[in-house]
């Protein structure tokens, strides 16, 4: 992809620290430009990890984290790094990055580290990490990058949360681990399913449907 | 007899696909062809085959707890796997190269059909996923090339699958907002529970 038509207009005049153009930058990807639900990227993680809103909420800081930290460096370094090499050069950061996250998480929450298992290592192929960099920070100035991350984290988050409330309330009748319907004295049935890989797909799916349907986005 | 069951195992019950979603992102961007898909599984089978065993020297030789034993003294006790997402990510790429660039000399017939989906492959989750799966339940160099080859294998299968049922949906009346996506993330999970019924068997 060329890095010239992507290069954001020069600003003449000092822009404001939270113009309307930047805040695009955030609010865009968190509906009309949804990197899951319309661009279909990061999926993996996004149902793998899904069963229970704990791990979720984790994973979903780590991959903010990552984007956020990786857009910055790669577009600090935009200008230093030969097109021939650029994919790994972003391989390296984002692995680099996602070792730190993998050790940190080591450290101080042994649990969930065994939890989330592989997936906190596959944040290194999550596809929205690669794009991010590839269709912005190897373009763009370092802040507009990091606001840019910003927005594509917070995006995936909420599409990986709400899936995973989903899951966790039909699938076993809680809420961040707080056994919501045993507390208000309810008989609740649980529903297997939603447990399953299966579950994950068939939320997922109603989640893209009803967004689609508000933001009438059409797939052809 | 042990390896033909883990076959099995990671073809049909513990499939990539549907019991781990990895590999997602190319499994639903390029299920739309069936000739397409074809090339992306054959690719895939091909890079997974040779990467986990590679990984699997690389682990077993330099990065895990001891393993660097063999050059004596304090770098017995060394423990390099923190660098593990690191040096994988590193042989992945190079391998995918590798492979492209022999495929390319060799058959060109073969590149023309796979070319442009191996570097797409280096940033497959389910090949990072299958080195990371293999590093992280012990696997021998037998068990490591056999797992290699059949997660690829259950990959190709699903996609295929996919694919077909992709190509017939054509011509089926969708609702707008379930178009693409949507309705592909339904058979992916109705696929599911088909494969779920494999949960279980061992030879």
């Amino acid at each position: 992809m060329s890095t010239e038509t992507l290069e954001a207009p020069v600003v003449k005049k000092k822009e404001a620290l939270l113009s309307k153009r930047r805040k695009k930058f955030v609010t865009d990807p968190l509906n009309d430009d949804n990197p899951v639900t319309v661009q279909v990227l990061g999926i993996c993680s996004a149902l793998a990890v899904t069963t229970q809103m704990k791990p979720t909420f984790i994973m979903a800081v780590s991959v903010i984290f990552v984007l956020i930290a990786s857009n910055l460096t790669i577009s600090l370094m935009r200008n230093l790094v030969p097109g021939r090499i650029r994919i790994i050069v972003q391989l390296a950061v984002v692995a680099t990055l996602v070792t730190l996250v993998s050790e940190v998480l080591k450290a101080y929450s042994y649990d969930m580290y065994k939890t989330l298992s592989v997936f906190i290592g596959l944040i290194i192929t999550n596809c929205i990490v690669m794009g991010r960099l590839e269709a912005f920070a190897l373009g763009n100035k370092p802040y507009d990058s990091v606001l840019d991350g910003l927005g594509s984290g917070l995006g995936y988050s909420w599409i990986i949360l709400a899936v995973a409330f989903f899951r966790e309330i039909l699938g076993s009748g809680k809420v961040f681990g707080y056994a919501l319907f045993d507390e208000m004295g309810i008989d609740f049935t649980t529903n297997g399913l939603m447990v399953t890989p299966v579950g994950a797909f068939i939320v997922l799916g109603f989640i893209i449907w009803v967004q689609r349907t508000k933001t009438g986005y059409v797939e052809h | 007899m042990d390896l033909v069951n883990l076959g099995i195992k990671s073809i049909f019950i513990e499939n990539m696909v549907f019991a781990y979603f990895l590999g997602m992102c190319s499994f639903l961007a390029v299920s739309k062809k069936v000739s397409t898909a074809f090339g992306l599984g054959l690719a895939v089978v091909f890079v997974l085959g040779m990467t986990v065993p590679m990984n699997w020297l690389l682990n077993e030789f330099i990065l895990k707890e001891g393993a660097l034993s063999w050059l004596g003294g304090d770098m017995a006790t060394m423990d390099l796997s923190f660098l593990r997402f690191i040096m994988f990510i590193a042989i992945i790429a190079a391998m995918v190269q590798l492979v492209e660039m022999t495929i390319e000399k060799f058959s060109p017939s073969l590149y023309g059909s796979l070319g442009i989906f191996l570097p797409l492959i280096a940033v497959n989750c389910a090949i990072l996923g299958s080195s990371l799966f293999m590093a992280q339940r012990d696997y021998t160099l037998g068990e490591a090339t056999v797992f290699g080859f059949s997660s690829g294998f259950g990959f190709f299968l699903a996609i295929i699958a996919l694919a077909a049922i992709r190509e017939k949906l054509r011509y089926s009346n969708v609702p707008d907002g379930l178009k693409g996506l949507g309705i592909t993330m339904f058979i992916t999970g109705l696929m599911g529970i088909a494969f779920m019924s494999f949960m279980g068997i061992s030879i």
